[in-house]
């Protein structure tokens, strides 16, 4: 099958370290893949650098065989739940309805249609009572509703999320990944930065371990393995209580 | 239209312009890049006068605009080299409206600017400053530059409103769905020096920022949605501009110090007694919570 | 205005030499800080305690003028932090807020005394952009006095600054009381603030105060360097402004000692040897050459 994403060579700098080095990876569709690795690891800026949010010194990448910028309409982002300002005059259906700004074009306003669309993805998402709520006065786990709403809302082939379970409680927790699974038998393709090692088997049928390069990659069940583990984090890591060998 | 009249139509203007930029500007987080652009339009209205050797209103709008990029595109350079964004802000501004104060002071030019007038506005002498328009008649030359600015904002707000919402809220998102965040920042920026150097006659550099952001913050404490604040925030300036002109008169004092005073009171109102976000609700809600 | 030699005039470049070296100083913390700005809207904000002062003593009274424009000062900080911490507005737009208003109120106050008899002479102009060479002996006197007060405030508690700024969870485990630091920070800033204000104007203060802090930075990355070498820049500054200024008649100060300033800023900027922009170029140069080579011999390595 050939790779939904493609990455070759990539490198990249942020505040004069180089934090990606020489990063190559294919992945399949329709796989629902988690990127692990430790702090400063370069996992958010893979990302970024991935859909040219953020430069890159070396390397290229392709999405279904395009590059990002004819692919965009096919990706999803949903970027970390803290770069955005939450005292922004906005309710939670307003925010889903963005993600269908490049769908409504330019000069025009959204419609009927489209706000239907996001009525639609928030109750998705358990959230349809609370369309007209500020979305300061949502909880950390209700915002990260919203903004999974708005990526599903664009319909998109290719999902990356950012953390999306960081700080959030268990329903919301359990709510994102049964639609990360339903996206995966639609046969999209979802990448994960993920925090939480110990879900990491449960939820997720691929594994990227990164820590400025790719230390492995693949299924789960193949490459989950202590010795990457260690690889990975080297030696910084307990895993259950026991140190990693 | 009586002298009062024009007077009172140039602050609404005014009022309206900065109104609804500066709502932009406050979610933006921009309020003293405003300070800045406010301050180097001066700059901007001294050379443009210099290598036309006139003033007239499009040269002055044209060298504002200049300026008003060249400030936003230094204080983005130094910040990118290193400089923290306050103090690349700090730098720029006083620089750039330093050399643009010694222009004038040395008479570079026999500049007929008097610094006294930018800094304070002199919205006196517009009434007298006619210029024929075609189907209106006589008109302050003034009044036309604000008509004409307000109309640049008004479609510029209106026809990319979706766009200005999102980039505002979350500029990361927009740019992965191709919106051009960087165009979109630029031509803001180019807004508010248009808006800058047309209410300058009027206000004067200081108290265009006193426009600029205190009707948007108190507007911002009435509304969660975006129109009303829009509004709201327009309809404070305007309030502003007419409250300001009778205490001016009433004291026989600057017109433009009131103006901007006034902005200020009407904010001190709001901040006690808006109905969700003012102080009083608040502590309402906190003795509500407590029973 | 009288040679630079004179005996006033010596005063007036000793005063402007102090303030600036004092400016220098609570700029460097200001800008560790992390709030420049500040300084700009504190500077705005004492206009109308300026004028106040005059009102009250019914003539030009420094003494009771400086308290004015402190009063006026701290009545705006206390308001931006009271802004910022209860309501949804955030610290950029209150200090927009507080700066334009009360300067607004500044302008209205200055325009009232102006037109009363008498008004024109109170000097209260000078104020807006500074004139240093308005400043009558005792003035000058009261400026050194106090400007050599911050100095020693600065230097006395080097230690505790930088605590302070850099490590504030440490210090306060040492005993060191965040809250006193910040209220004789605030204390010190409105000071220089209040004085300077004559020479350079409430429109430039900031200058003097954010941009010789950021050139020392170019030329060394020990807090201590920094600090003297701001109060050095500042000082230099302060006295090149005025001197400059004075070859005109009525131009104000306060512009020139800016671009006394800046100049120095750029050259700190270009060539300055703790990553000036020469130096950054040669040094990146230097770093692509390695990483050329260094791919070449991975591409060896893999190839056999």
């Amino acid at each position: 099958m050939l790779p939904v994403i493609s990455v070759n060579n990539l490198s990249a700098a942020y505040r004069k370290n180089q934090v990606l080095q020489d990063v190559d990876f294919q992945v399949e569709p329709g796989t629902l893949t988690s990127i692990v690795g430790p702090n400063g690891a370069g996992k958010s800026t893979l990302i970024k650098v991935m859909l040219n949010l953020h430069p890159r010194l070396s390397g290229d990448v392709s999405f279904m065989e395009m590059p990002y910028n004819k692919a965009k309409k096919h990706i999803g982002y949903v970027p970390q739940r803290g770069s955005v300002d939450w005292d922004f005059p906005t309710n939670a259906l307003d925010v889903v309805l963005m993600g269908l700004y490049g769908n409504v074009g330019w000069f025009k306003w959204p419609q009927k249609k489209h706000r239907e669309l996001a009525m639609q993805a928030l109750s998705e998402m358990g959230m349809a009572d609370y369309s007209n709520r500020q979305i300061s006065q949502l909880s950390g786990g209700q915002q990260q509703r919203v903004f999974l709403a708005r990526a599903l809302v664009q319909d998109a082939d290719i999902y990356f999320l950012d953390e999306p379970l960081a700080g959030v409680d268990a329903a919301t927790e359990r709510v994102i990944m049964d639609t990360l699974q339903q996206l995966k038998s639609r046969g999209r393709t979802v990448m994960v930065v993920h925090h939480d090692l110990q879900t990491v088997e449960d939820y997720f049928d691929h594994v990227l371990l990164l820590n400025r390069t790719v230390i492995a990659h693949g299924a789960t069940d193949k490459v989950f393995t202590n010795d990457h583990l260690y690889a990975t984090y080297g030696g910084t890591l307990r895993w259950m209580g026991e140190r990693v060998r | 239209m009586s002298y009062t009249g024009w007077i009172l139509l140039t602050a609404s203007l005014v009022g309206l312009s900065c109104g609804l930029v500066g709502v932009l500007l406050i979610l933006r987080r921009m309020a003293m890049m405003a300070d800045a652009i406010s301050h180097t339009v001066l700059l901007g209205i001294v050379v443009a006068y210099l290598v036309t050797q006139q003033l007239s209103g499009v040269h002055m709008l044209i060298g504002a605009t200049v300026a008003g990029l060249v400030t936003a595109l230094l204080i983005q350079w130094f910040h990118q080299v290193g400089v923290q964004q306050e103090a690349s802000i700090g730098i720029v501004f006083t620089t750039l409206f330093a050399i643009g104060v010694i222009l004038i002071a040395t008479k570079v030019g026999n500049a007929h600017l008097d610094v006294k007038h930018t800094l304070m506005g002199e919205i006196t002498f517009i009434p007298w400053e006619k210029v024929n328009v075609p189907l209106l008649g006589e008109i302050p030359e003034a009044v036309v530059i604000l008509l004409f600015v307000l109309l640049v904002v008004l479609f510029f707000v209106v026809a990319f409103y979706k766009e200005w919402k999102l980039t505002s809220f979350d500029p990361i998102f927009a740019a992965s769905i191709g919106i051009p965040v960087t165009l979109m920042h630029y031509v803001f920026m180019s807004l508010v020096s248009l808006t800058s150097v047309a209410a300058f006659d009027a206000v004067g550099a200081i108290m265009v920022i006193a426009m600029l952001i205190t009707p948007a913050a108190a507007a911002y404490l009435w509304t969660d949605k975006l129109y009303m604040m829009l509004i709201l925030s327009s309809l404070f300036g305007v309030l502003s501009a007419f409250m300001g002109y009778y205490g001016a008169v009433w004291l026989d004092t600057s017109i433009s110090g009131a103006m901007a005073f006034a902005t200020g009171i009407i904010f001190a109102i709001s901040f006690l007694i808006a109905p969700r976000y003012g102080i009083i609700a608040k502590c309402r809600k906190i003795q509500v919570a407590q029973d | 205005m009288i040679g630079f030699l004179s005996y006033n005039a010596q005063w007036v470049l000793l005063s402007t030499l102090l303030l600036g070296m004092a400016s220098g100083l609570i700029g460097t913390l200001s800008y560790w800080k992390r709030q420049s700005l500040m300084s700009d809207t504190l500077s705005h904000a004492a206009l109308p305690g300026v004028i106040f002062g005059f009102l009250v003593a019914g003539s030009k009274n420094m003494p009771l003028m400086l308290i004015g424009a402190a009063i006026s000062a701290l009545l705006g900080a206390w308001l931006i932090s009271w802004i910022t911490s209860s309501t949804r507005v955030k610290e950029d737009a209150a200090m927009g807020i507080i700066l334009s208003v009360f300067f607004g109120l500044g302008i209205m106050l200055l325009t009232y005394v102006n037109r009363m008899p008498g008004g024109g002479q109170s000097g209260l102009d000078n104020f807006i952009f500074g004139q240093a060479a308005s400043m009558v002996s005792n003035d000058v006197k009261w400026l050194c006095v106090l400007a050599a007060v911050v100095i020693c405030i600065v230097g006395l508690l080097y230690k505790e600054w930088k605590l302070f700024l850099f490590d504030s969870a440490f210090a306060q485990g040492l005993g060191l009381s965040i809250r006193w630091m910040n209220a004789i920070y605030t204390a010190v800033l409105v000071l220089v603030i209040v004085i300077g204000i004559q020479a350079v104007g409430v429109i430039l203060m900031a200058a003097l105060l954010i941009i010789p802090a950021v050139s020392a930075r170019y030329w060394t990355q020990s807090f201590r360097l920094v600090l003297i070498l701001s109060a050095a820049i500042g000082g230099l500054s302060g006295m090149l402004g005025t001197f400059v200024s004075t070859l005109g008649s009525g131009w104000p100060t306060g512009p020139f000692i800016v671009i006394a300033a800046s100049s120095i800023f750029i050259v700190s900027l270009t060539f300055g040897t703790s990553k000036g922009l020469l130096v950054v170029y040669i040094q990146r140069q230097h770093q692509r050459k390695q990483v050329i080579i260094a791919a070449q011999q991975r591409r060896v390595e893999r190839g056999q």
